[in-house]
């Protein structure tokens, strides 16, 4: 098979096998690529995990193009990030379209309210996650907590927010702020 | 026309999106009340099932939001702008792989910009929990606190939390179990 539809497929198992992206997604890789494949090793793989988490977008897909532009060069880089969307592509739609068209049913907005209360709680429960690892010291704990407050009471878009404080990390960080 | 302002507002989405899934979440409050093209509420619902399908959150959410919008054309064309930046960056970053990631600077910029992350992944949280904990038309008709608590909603927030959290035997579970227990509860209890 071609080294682009090989990428392709393999990615897109990735994709159906990951529930939930981002570390769900690490043993999966690991299996398919490094072991399977041998696209790239483990290490690699940690390296390109970090580094996705250091660039804008979703972590899954910045693999995904890292492992195919190794391989296979820029084609390769583009047909491993569509593999790895392409299950999600077919299966939303689908569930989509069948929402969509029982959404009004009493029992399936009973069912729909209840689920929002447990998206809540697993919101919550990965912001205390996210909390442990981004706040290390009292600067990060007020940039935190005035994102928070300034976006529940403002209408600004978060793309300000984003600017802002990646410029001011770099401002603290120079300054001498930032605490080790 | 709107499949370009799809695509246009999804790539803003994937650009300015730093720290996986979750973290597309304000971008698409964001949108919701910019354009109207859906609802809080469904995106409330958008989050349950990107959660509990295969794939990556923020591609799921993509999708699902791309779909309502505009059909099928829709979801691949939302999908497709919020890759595209990742895609752009990541075919850059390779080529400096060592350098990008011991940079200074890069690190710098993410020292200010994980937690501005979590702030914004909890204003996004704090907006689901307004609309599913609390009722304010109810509150604002009546003027009674007593109608503001959505008492059966607080009462199950409660005790997911607990097994979320604390039980040690169901905290490891995968979310998709209490997204389907909290259905049924749901149904059984006219929520």
């Amino acid at each position: 098979m071609n080294i682009l539809a090989q990428l392709f497929f393999s990615f897109a198992k990735v994709g159906v096998m990951t529930f939930g992206g981002g570390y769900a997604m690490l043993p999966v890789l690991q299996r398919e690529v490094a072991e399977n494949k041998h696209w790239a090793t483990d290490e690699e793989l940690m390296d390109y995990y970090a580094v996705g988490q250091c660039t804008p977008g979703v972590i899954a897909v910045n693999t995904a193009t890292f492992v195919g532009k190794k391989e296979a060069g820029i084609l390769g880089g583009i047909a491993a990030t569509l593999g790895v969307v392409f299950p999600s592509l077919v299966i939303i739609t689908v569930i989509a379209a069948v929402l969509t068209g029982f959404a009004d049913i009493a029992a399936v907005k009973s069912a729909f309210a209840a689920i929002r209360v447990c998206v809540c709680v697993l919101i919550f429960n990965s912001v205390v996650k996210l909390w442990k690892k981004a706040v290390t010291d009292k600067a990060t704990i007020f940039m935190c907590l005035a994102v928070f407050v300034l976006s529940v009471f403002l209408d600004v878009s978060p793309i300000v927010y984003v600017l802002v404080c990646a410029a001011a990390g770099i401002g603290l960080t120079q300054a001498g702020v930032r605490e080790k | 026309m709107m499949l370009l302002r799809l695509f246009i507002e999804f790539f803003k989405t994937g650009l300015f999106s730093v720290g996986g899934g979750m973290a597309t979440l304000p971008f698409l409050y964001a949108m919701s009340e910019k354009t109207g093209w859906f609802t809080q509420a469904q995106l409330a619902d958008m989050i349950a099932v990107s959660e509990s399908t295969p794939g990556p959150i923020g591609v799921n959410m993509a999708t699902y939001v791309g779909y309502i919008t505009a059909g099928i054309p829709g979801a691949v064309i939302a999908t497709i702008g919020l890759i595209t930046p990742s895609v752009i960056v990541i075919l850059i970053v390779s080529r400096f792989l060592q350098q990008f990631r011991r940079n200074r600077y890069v690190d710098a910029a993410f020292y200010g910009l994980r937690p501005c992350s979590v702030g914004l992944i909890a204003a996004a949280g704090f907006l689901v929990l307004k609309i599913s904990l609390l009722n304010i038309p109810a509150f604002s008709s009546s003027g009674s606190l007593a109608d503001l608590f959505n008492l059966k909603a607080i009462v199950l927030a409660a005790v997911l939390l607990v097994l979320t959290r604390f039980v040690k035997k169901t905290k490891g579970l995968h979310p998709i179990w209490f997204i389907l227990a909290s259905a049924a509860i749901g149904v059984m209890f006219s929520f």
